[in-house]
């Protein structure tokens, strides 16, 4: 039972039942109480009055007429539902009213009781007068009383019998009436199409809704956001692989026009470069594309800084002087706890970035900055162009390259460095170089990822 | 014909001017929009390549800045972003074609041509003056009917000079259609190719003005 209206429905008519219910119930147990004390009292009263009119003169004639009840009858006919008995003292039944069953009804000498006479239940009341001499029995049919009661709650069920189907469909209707601020918006949600994700109107929203499409606003702006994100991203990667091709394209064209072999060489050199551009952002792009996925498995370590370093710039190929790659003394020893592939990842691309900015005489420095809580901030200093302060935010995102760029930039190597180290609990944070133009790039170890070997541990 | 290049990638900056050259265009390579702009303030150009994605903005505000300076030197909008709402906002705001990476040398040239052409108010892109007529798109030029073969510089300084007939082109503007920034230019280079030219088309089809410059003839004088 999904549907709103539908469970408001079942539930308002439900308990719509139990309330009519209830009453009837309540009306019943106080109804039976109050007719179970007037009827008593009418017994009482009826008792009295037989014994007022009858005398014991007119006992004695009665008994002549040797049973006849005429007289009787015509004193004590006055309710069908009552029944009257007359015994004398010593026990002979001196008269009895039309109806009322033979046996003596009780012999019980004053007040009231219930007995079952010829199997029916009885009340009766029984009043003796010794002056007189005789008892006088006055007894209800107890069946006939719960007909009376039924009766009452028979008719109580028959209006709320009534009542109930005509409440059902008025309820239904009001439901729906409430409801139809909801249709709306949702009629207004189904006839978009996929690309509006303009705000839904909540101007004249009941509050109970406005929360659940002030969410729904909310959730259309980040994908509003996210869609303009995957816009930019696919605007930038479409100029980032386009570009290499055409550039290729270019020069493989003027390779085949060219008139001299100095041109057409030319042309083939850069031919080349073209192809290593694209290579590498081909790898780059696949990079990024794992990272985000998270389909990287991760080998955490404790990682020697300096012998990782050293090992990763031995592994450049077609970088401009390794030899530029200085290593302050305050590395050795240091390791820090991160995954070894993205460790890598991210400090090859960082090195990289140096040396491809440096100019040739220029100089590189790994060093590390211990923070007094135990974190590290493990830096790179190059004395390039630098990133100017209101770019270096900016830098990070992909595909966005500084405006003095690197020749084999491709705008994603700080992002791939930011995101390797974000997966590894570390962050990458960018500053100028102290004293001159240049970029110091540090990735930041928080406390325990960070440790100093022992010179014992450090030789093993 | 001199070109001025916006692209920041630097292979295919070099591919377009040693390919323009080889169409006879001369081109100068900027590879950032405030450099553009302040060549742009600076030197006059036949035409203008602009990339739209640099490091410092996009081509369509140099684009903007120059046609804000009434500059209706003809421009193509170069790009990887070729979807058709970005085409039409180049083309909007004031770009005369585009063209979408890669593209064919070839086609880059060509449409070149046509932009500089319709710039300078002709439909066709031969000219006929006195018994020569000169092929713009071929590179072609025909003496009385016979084939004439010039040199690139030879091709490109008739082509200056008889884009107007009449009007005289000083030396420097001449210069700097024949040669790109970083090109020596000899003190005597320019004389040699006047020289070179007049022993090919006629010894009076190029005029020379003192102190002035060079000019063709109008072809009824």
């Amino acid at each position: 039972m999904n549907s709103l209206r539908m469970r408001l429905f079942v539930t308002l008519v439900t308990a719509t039942g139990l309330v009519w219910l209830a009453a009837i119930a309540w009306t019943y147990v106080d109804s039976r109480a109050q007719f179970e004390s007037i009827l008593d009292r009418r017994l009482m009263e009826a008792a009295r009055m037989v014994d007022s009119l009858f005398t014991p003169a007119r006992a004695g004639a009665a008994r002549q007429a040797g049973g006849d009840g005429d007289a009787l009858a015509r004193v004590v006919s006055y309710d069908r539902h009552l029944s009257c008995q007359i015994w004398s003292l010593d026990g002979r039944l001196i008269g009895a009213s039309d109806g009322s069953p033979d046996p003596v009804l009780s012999d019980q000498h004053e007040g009231f009781s219930n007995r079952v006479v010829e199997g029916q239940a009885w009340r009766v009341y029984a009043l003796s007068d010794p002056a007189k001499g005789f008892r006088i029995l006055v007894g209800d049919n107890l069946g006939q009383r719960r007909q009376l009661e039924h009766g009452l709650v028979e008719s109580l069920l028959l209006t709320a019998g009534c009542v109930l189907p005509i409440l059902a469909p008025l309820i239904w209707l009001s439901v729906g009436r409430g409801l139809r601020p909801l249709n709306r918006a949702t009629r207004d949600l189904a006839a978009r199409d996929a690309d509006n994700l303009e705000r839904v109107e909540t101007g004249r929203m009941p509050s109970e809704i406005r929360p659940l499409v002030d969410a729904l606003n909310r959730l259309f702006g980040k994908v509003a956001a996210a869609r303009e994100h995957e816009r930019t991203f696919l605007a930038y990667a479409a100029h980032e692989l386009r570009t290499p091709l055409a550039g290729l394209k270019t020069q493989v064209q003027v390779a085949m026009q060219a008139p001299g072999a100095a041109m057409r060489d030319a042309a083939l050199a850069q031919t080349l470069r073209a192809v290593d551009q694209s290579a590498r952002l081909v790898e780059q792009l696949l990079t990024v594309s794992r990272l985000d996925s998270g389909g990287h498995r991760a080998a955490i370590a404790w990682i020697p800084v300096e012998e990782r370093l050293r090992d990763l710039l031995a592994g450049m190929g077609s970088v401009p002087q390794p030899e530029r790659v200085a290593f302050a003394p305050a590395l050795t020893e240091l390791e820090v706890q991160m995954d070894e592939d993205l460790f890598d990842l991210a400090m090859r691309n960082l090195m990289e970035n140096a040396l491809l900015m440096t100019p040739p005489e220029g100089a590189i420095i790994w060093d590390v900055a211990l923070g007094a809580n135990g974190s590290a901030a493990l830096s790179i200093t190059d004395e390039g162009p630098g990133i100017a302060e209101a770019e270096r935010a900016m830098v990070i995102r992909r595909f966005v390259r500084g405006s003095r760029r690197a020749k084999l930039g491709s705008g994603l190597g700080l992002s791939i460095v930011t995101m390797a180290l974000e997966h590894s609990g570390a962050r990458l944070h960018l500053d100028g170089r102290d004293g001159g133009p240049g970029l110091k790039a540090s990735a930041i170890f928080g406390p325990g990822l960070v440790r100093r070997a022992s010179p014992a541990t450090a030789r093993l | 014909m001199r070109i001025l290049v916006l692209e920041d990638d630097p292979v295919l900056s070099d591919g377009l001017v040693s390919g323009l050259s080889l169409h006879g265009m001369i081109a100068d390579c900027v590879a950032t929009c405030g450099d553009a702009m302040s060549i742009f303030d600076a030197t006059h150009y036949s035409a203008a390549i602009l990339d739209l994605m640099l490091p410092d903005g996009s081509g369509l505000d140099v684009l903007s800045h120059i046609r804000a300076r009434d500059d209706t030197t003809p421009v193509m909008v170069l790009t990887a972003i070729d979807a058709v709402a970005d085409r039409i906002a180049g083309l909007d705001r004031g770009a005369d074609d585009y063209m979408g990476k890669p593209f064919d040398l070839g086609e880059l040239a060509a449409r070149l041509r046509v932009m500089i052409r319709r710039a300078a108010g002709r439909a066709s892109a031969t000219f006929a003056w006195r018994d020569l007529t000169i092929d713009l798109s071929g590179r072609l030029v025909a003496r009385a009917g016979v084939a004439l073969n010039l040199s690139r510089r030879e091709f490109a300084l008739l082509e200056a000079l008889i884009e107007r007939p009449g009007r005289v082109l000083s030396r420097s503007q001449l210069e700097a259609r024949l040669y790109g920034w970083n090109e020596e230019i000899g003190s005597n280079a320019l004389e040699v190719h006047v020289h070179n030219l007049r022993a090919k088309i006629g010894r009076d089809a190029v005029e020379t003005v003192r102190g002035l410059g060079y000019r063709i003839r109008k072809s009824r004088a």
